[in-house]
């Protein structure tokens, strides 16, 4: 029960990532896949920043009062008071890169349809054995 | 956190995620793929990632869900599974 | 297929679980990611840079190296787009439909015939063309002033609450895509034409480069903004914060351009013409 309790935010996340594998595998459809792809990259994104989650802790944005210079030394900044940010920091980037990538993906998508009119894997098999 | 909103969050996630790939049109797929990149953004708030929230909302929730339509338009809607 | 699919999914999950076994419990304060490294920089960013948002300041000074490349790679991803989709077509198509705006009729030009003045009165359509709503155009033309203003505030406030330059320029850029859902593609790429995208997004690119080489070239590393203190005339905590800016107006920039490219390459499949 204990460990139910500490552990269930990840097992959810890893039946997310299964989801988005089981359909880059097993879909046959060319969007599904993209679809699945975006999921799995989002879970392990999850994943990555539920690590730097801190229980009892705020947003890192330090609170500093209006006009007192640089706030070094007017009063002490402790770390447990703050979540965790460097693995906001990697994730954020992470995101924006996908939604470039998720964009070539689309593309080479688009550029499949006009060339064999589907976007079914199994008959896009079938018209390149048939040439 | 409040975990009763986190529990109850999570397993809206895990049904458009279900949703999103079992659905057999590909219009309503990228729709369900919004919904499911909004409620990562809100599952990302609760634990306190605001700007990671602030990037998904913007991106996956904007961004992607307009890409996903504009080459569903571009292409077909018909899919077999 | 499917089968084989659901076995791999299943045992990848399964082994996965077993591994969380030895992970320190979720949001655990005493969990080696929070008490290793992370500390530092909780407790120096405000004194090293004056910026109380942290993850904009390891963002974009700390672990600048890392956000550059990933402008470039945002850029790339743009670049190819461009290259697998954008069809040149050297002939236009022999008849042209226009539509004359206030009455609502259609008008075709033969190839070879004279095209209407270059007027308000009509506007170039496509075979594929629908009716818009005149709410929704109204509401569009209304907001996306005000959308912007708010990308610009989430770029230059990125120091002291969450965003910076990724989420603004995303912002900057759903704005354009919106004028070029609710009106049409045309109208979006005469407001913002091609060439702009394609010279913004490097652009931004070189905004980022361009600013660490200035670093370099004021002796001291690459990227180290307090070696602009000489040329801003402030002390150099306060010259890493406007270093940042500085930088977060760079990634802006190439955000911006490259969304507003992709997205135009793909609504109209290369050949932007009507788009969604």
């Amino acid at each position: 029960m204990q460990m139910l309790v500490a552990k269930y935010n990840y097992w959810i996340y890893i039946t997310l990532m299964m989801i988005g594998l089981y359909a880059m595998i097993a879909k046959n459809n060319l969007v599904k896949k993209i679809v699945g792809m975006s999921i799995f990259q989002t879970a392990i994104i999850l994943f990555y920043v539920s690590i730097g989650a801190k229980r009892g802790a705020t947003i890192p944005i330090i609170e500093h009062g209006h006009g007192e210079g640089h706030g070094a030394g007017t009063h002490m900044v402790h770390a447990v008071d703050y979540i965790n940010p460097l693995p906001h920091v990697l994730m954020l980037t992470a995101i924006v890169v996908a939604v470039a990538t998720l964009g070539v993906a689309l593309a080479l998508a688009i550029r499949v349809y006009n060339r064999y009119n589907t976007l079914e894997e199994d008959e896009i098999l079938a018209q390149i054995r048939e040439k | 956190m409040i975990w009763q909103l986190d529990l109850a969050i999570l397993t809206l996630v895990v049904i458009a995620g279900i949703g999103a790939i079992t659905v057999k049109d590909l219009l309503g797929a990228a729709i369900l793929f919004g919904a499911y990149s909004f409620m990562m953004c809100l599952l990302w708030s609760i634990m306190g990632a605001v700007d990671v929230s602030f990037t998904e909302a913007s991106v996956g929730a904007g961004a992607s869900t307009v890409f996903f339509v504009a080459a569903v338009f571009r292409t077909t809607r018909r899919t077999k599974d | 297929m499917k089968i084989i699919g659901l076995i791999i999914a299943v045992l990848t999950g399964a082994l996965l679980i077993y591994g969380t076994v030895d992970f320190p419990g979720w949001a655990d304060p005493a969990s080696p990611a929070s008490t290793h490294l992370s500390p530092h920089f909780i407790e120096k960013t405000m004194e090293e840079t004056s910026v109380p948002n942290i993850v904009t300041a390891v963002l974009a000074d700390y672990r600048s190296y890392d956000t550059m490349f990933e402008t470039t790679v945002i850029f790339s991803g743009g670049v190819v787009c461009f290259i697998l989709l954008r069809i040149f077509r050297r002939k236009e198509p022999e008849d042209r439909l226009y539509r004359h705006v206030l009455t609502g009729a259609t008008i075709r030009v033969k190839e070879g015939g004279k095209i209407p003045p270059d007027s308000d009165d009509f506007e170039r359509i496509d075979t594929l063309w629908t009716p818009h709503d005149l709410i929704i155009k109204t509401v569009c033309r209304l907001l996306i002033p005000f959308i912007q203003l708010f990308g610009l505030y989430v770029i230059a406030h990125g120091h002291h609450s969450p965003g910076g330059g990724f989420q603004g320029g995303v912002i900057l850029g759903a704005s354009i895509m919106l004028l070029a859902i609710s009106q049409d593609l045309r109208t979006a790429v005469q407001r913002m034409r091609e060439k702009v995208d394609a010279l913004l997004s490097p652009t931004g690119v070189f905004i980022y480069a361009g600013t660490g080489a200035l670093c370099l070239l004021l002796g001291l590393n690459f990227m180290d903004y307090s070696a602009l203190a000489s040329v801003l005339y402030v002390d150099p905590v306060t010259a890493r914060s406007h270093g940042i800016l500085i930088v977060e107006i760079g990634v802006g920039v190439a955000v911006m351009a490259t969304i507003i490219w992709i997205y135009n390459n793909l609504s109209s499949a290369g050949k932007y013409d009507e788009g969604l």
